[in-house]
C-alpha cells in the first residue's frame, strides 16, 4: 500500500508541475517578439486580413483568456490546432513521439551497455593502466557535447567511411506499410529484419551521439560505486568462498552498486531526451525534437505548447519510473 | 598430531615495503582450536586473510609457505588456490551487520557456495542449510531463509554466518573476533555456539581475539602476535602457568580475570614494550636485502 500512496502523491505532484510548465510556456512564447499570423500570410496581406485570422485563432483575446480557453481544451484532450500544419496538435505530436522515444531508448541502451561494460572492466582491472585508459576515454567523451559528437560521427561514418545513413529515419525505397509509428518495434515484431537493419542504419549515429556522454557518466558513476562496494565485508566474504573476481563483481557487488547510479541515470536520461531537439535536427530525423524547432521557427504557438507539455510529461514519468525501480531493486525499501 | 594449517615464515608487506607480517610461523592442528591474540593492529586479521587469499590489494605476500592439508597454497595457480580454499576453509567474520549481502535473501547466501563451488544439487544444499540453521538454534529456519539481512538482529545474523561457515564441512574455520560487534549477553551465547559447533564437526579453528579470557575458555593452544611478529606459541595450560616471553607475561597480567579479580588493569610495562620493539627491529635488520 505505501507504494500505491507514493505513486498517487507523485501523480498529484506531476499534475502541479505540468500546470506550472504550461503557465510558463504560455506566457514566454507570447512575450517574445514575432507574430505567428503575420508569418502565415503572404507578404501582401492587409492589416484587416491579419486581424481576421488572429480572431480566428483567438489571439485577439487577453493572455489570461487565451490560457483558460487552451487549458479547458487540454483537460478534454484538445491541444488546439497547429497554425502551420492546420492539424490538431495532439495528432501531430503523437505521430512524432514514437520516433523520438525509439531514438532515446536506443541511445539509452547504447549508453547502459557501453557505460556498464566500461564500469565492470574498470572495476575488474582497478588501479591498473586499463582503469586509467577507461577514465581518460570517459573524460574525453564527457567533455564533448552530444551535437559535436553528432558532427564527429557524420565525419567518420558519413563521409570518411560511409556505412550509415546521415539523414532521415527510413529509406523511402523500402516497401513496408506501418500500422504504428513505432517503426523499429513494429519491424522487429513483424520479423522484417531488412527494415530493422535500415532503421538502425539511420538511427545509429544520432543515438550514438546522444548516448556517448551518458555512457561516460554511467561508466564513471557505476565504477566508483562498484569500487567502494568491493571493499565491503560481504564482498570479501564471498571472495573467501572461492568465487572468481568476475563472479564477485557481477553477483555480489553489482546489485548493490547499481542503486546509487540509477537515480542519476534517470536524471541524465531526461537531459538526453532534451538533446534530441538538436540531434534530430542535425540528422533530419523526423521526431518530436525536429518538429519543435520547426514550430519555433514558424511561431506555431499551439504546437510549441503541445510539444513542451509532452516533454515535461515524459520527464516526470521517467523520474517516477526510476523511483519505482529503485524501490523494487532495494529490499530495504520494499518491505519498509 | 598433524597440523591442518601450517604457516611457515610468512612475510607480508605493504607495496612500499613496510612489513605487516614478519616471518610468521603458526600451526593449527586438526580438530583443535588455536587462539591468535595481540593488540589492535598487530596483524591478526591479516594472517587470517592471507590464509583465505583475501588480503587487501595494498598488501602482498613476499615470502613463506601456507600449507593447508598438505599442500602449499602459495604454489598453486590462483584459480585452483581459490577453489581449494573455498572448499576446505571458511570465515566467520567480525561484524555480522556488514558481512551479509543486503540485497540478497539469507537462503541463497548459504546455499550458493554449496551449489556453485562444491557442485551440490540445489535440493541437497537447501536441506543442508535448513539443518545447519536448526543446529545454530534459529527458530523457523524456512522463514528466515526467505528474509533479507536487514530484517534480522545482529545475533541472528552471526548465527547465520556461523551456519554458513560450517555448511560445507570445511576442515578449517577462521573466526576473526566473531563476538566483538555483539552486545555482552549475545557474545557469550555465540562463543558457546562456536565452541560447540567446532567440537561436533571436528573442525580446526583459528580463533582471532584480543581477549585472553576468551582464549582460556575455548582454545587448546595459542599464538601471541606483536607488530606482525610472533612472540610466543604455546599450549594453553603451559601458557597460562608460565608464559615464556615477557610480553606474554605482561599481557596475562593485564587480563583482569587472571591477575587481579577486582579488575584493575596493569598496562604492559614500557620495559617490555622496548624488549619486543627491539626484537622486531632485529628481525627487520636481518631481513633487509
Ligand atoms: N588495506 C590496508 N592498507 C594498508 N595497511 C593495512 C590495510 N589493512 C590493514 N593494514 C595494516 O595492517 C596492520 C595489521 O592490521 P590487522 O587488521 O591485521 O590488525 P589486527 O591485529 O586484526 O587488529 P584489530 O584487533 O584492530 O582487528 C595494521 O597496522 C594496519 O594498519
Ligand atoms: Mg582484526
Amino acid at each position: 500500500m505505501p507504494l500505491l500512496r507514493t505513486v498517487l502523491l507523485r501523480l498529484i505532484g506531476t499534475a502541479i508541475t505540468l500546470f506550472g510548465v504550461a503557465v510558463i510556456v504560455f506566457v514566454v512564447i507570447r512575450v517574445v517578439p514575432g507574430n505567428p499570423i503575420a508569418m502565415m500570410l503572404p507578404p501582401g496581406a492587409t492589416e484587416a486580413d491579419i486581424a481576421r485570422l488572429e480572431a480566428l485563432y483567438g489571439f485577439d483575446k487577453s493572455i489570461f483568456e487565451q490560457f483558460v480557453i487552451w487549458l479547458t481544451g487540454v483537460v478534454q484532450g484538445d491541444f488546439g490546432t497547429s497554425i502551420s500544419a492546420r492539424q490538431p496538435v495532439s495528432h501531430l505530436v503523437l505521430n512524432r513521439l514514437p520516433a523520438t522515444l525509439e531514438l532515446s531508448m536506443l541511445a539509452l541502451t547504447i549508453a547502459v551497455l557501453a557505460g556498464g561494460s566500461m564500469a565492470l572492466l574498470g572495476t575488474l582491472y582497478r588501479d591498473s593502466k586499463t582503469e586509467g585508459l577507461i577514465d581518460v576515454t570517459a573524460g574525453m567523451a564527457l567533455s564533448i557535447p552530444d551535437f559535436l559528437w553528432g558532427l564527429v560521427l557524420i565525419l567518420i561514418f558519413g563521409v570518411l567511411w560511409p556505412v550509415f545513413h546521415i539523414s532521415g529515419r527510413i529509406s523511402p525505397s523500402l516497401n513496408i506499410d506501418f500500422t504504428t509509428n513505432f517503426y523499429l518495434i513494429e519491424a522487429l515484431v513483424r520479423l522484417r529484419f531488412d527494415v530493422v537493419g535500415d532503421l538502425i542504419a539511420h538511427m545509429f549515429m544520432p543515438a550514438l551521439a546522444l548516448g556517448i556522454p551518458l555512457a561516460a557518466i554511467i561508466s564513471q558513476l557505476l565504477k566508483q560505486s562498484l569500487k567502494e562496494t568491493m571493499h565491503l565485508d560481504y564482498v570479501t566474504l564471498a571472495r573467501s568462498k572461492g568465487y572468481s573476481e568476475r563472479n564477485v563483481i557481477l553477483r555480489e557487488a553489482l546489485p548493490n552498486a547499481i542503486l546509487p547510479t540509477l537515480t542519476l541515470v534517470g536524471v541524465q536520461f531526461t537531459f538526453l531526451i532534451g538533446g534530441t531537439v538538436i540531434i534530430e535536427r542535425l540528422f533530419s530525423y523526423e521526431g518530436l525534437g525536429n518538429m519543435a524547432i520547426d514550430a519555433v521557427i514558424n511561431r506555431d504557438l499551439p504546437l510549441i505548447q503541445g510539444i513542451v507539455i509532452l516533454f515535461a510529461l515524459l520527464f516526470t514519468l521517467i523520474n517516477l519510473a526510476v523511483d519505482m525501480l529503485y524501490t523494487v531493486l532495494n529490499p530495504r525499501l520494499r518491505h519498509a | 598430531m598433524s597440523s591442518f594449517l601450517s604457516i611457515r615464515n610468512l612475510n607480508v608487506k605493504l607495496a612500499q615495503g613496510t612489513p605487516i607480517l614478519r616471518s610468521v610461523s603458526l600451526d593449527v592442528n586438526a580438530a583443535q582450536v588455536h587462539g591468535l591474540v595481540g593488540e589492535s593492529g598487530a596483524g591478526k586479521s591479516m594472517i587470517g586473510k592471507a590464509v583465505l587469499g583475501i588480503l587487501p590489494k595494498a598488501l602482498h605476500i613476499t615470502g613463506g609457505e601456507i600449507w593447508l592439508d598438505g599442500t602449499d597454497l602459495l604454489t598453486l595457480p590462483p584459480s585452483e588456490r581459490r577453489k581449494r580454499i573455498g572448499a576446505q576453509a571458511a570465515l566467520i567474520p567480525q561484524d555480522p551487520l556488514t558481512a551479509l549481502n543486503p540485497s540478497k535473501r539469507i537462503g541463497p547466501q548459504i546455499t550458493r557456495r554449496l551449489v556453485d563451488i562444491l557442485g551440490w544439487s540445489k535440493a541437497d544444499a537447501l536441506d543442508r542449510a535448513l539443518e545447519l540453521l536448526d543446529e545454530v538454534h534459529i527458530p523457523d529456519p524456512l522463514r528466515v531463509m526467505r528474509n533479507y539481512p536487514h530484517e534480522l538482529s545482529g545475533g541472528m545474523r552471526q548465527r547465520i554466518l556461523i551456519a554458513s561457515a560450517f555448511a560445507a564441512e570445511p576442515k578449517l574455520i577462521i573466526a576473526d573476533e566473531p563476538t566483538t560487534a555483539l552486545d555482552a549477553t549475545v557474545q557469550k551465547q555465540i562463543l558457546r555456539l562456536i565452541a560447540q559447533m567446532q567440537k561436533r564437526h571436528g573442525t580446526a579453528l583459528l580463533f582471532v581475539t584480543h581477549d585472553l579470557g576468551v582464549v582460556s575458555k575455548v582454545c587448546d593452544s595459542l599464538s601471541v602476535l606483536y607488530a606482525g611478529k610472533l612472540v610466543e606459541q604455546a599450549q594453553m595450560r603451559r601458557f597460562f602457568m608460565s608464559p615464556i616471553h615477557p610480553y606474554s607475561a605482561a599481557l596475562l597480567a593485564a587480563t583482569p580475570t587472571y591477575a587481579d579479580p577486582t579488575g584493575s588493569l596493569t598496562p604492559v610495562p614500557q620495559s617490555v614494550i622496548d624488549t619486543v620493539e627491539q626484537e622486531v627491529a632485529q628481525h627487520d635488520m636481518r631481513h633487509q636485502s
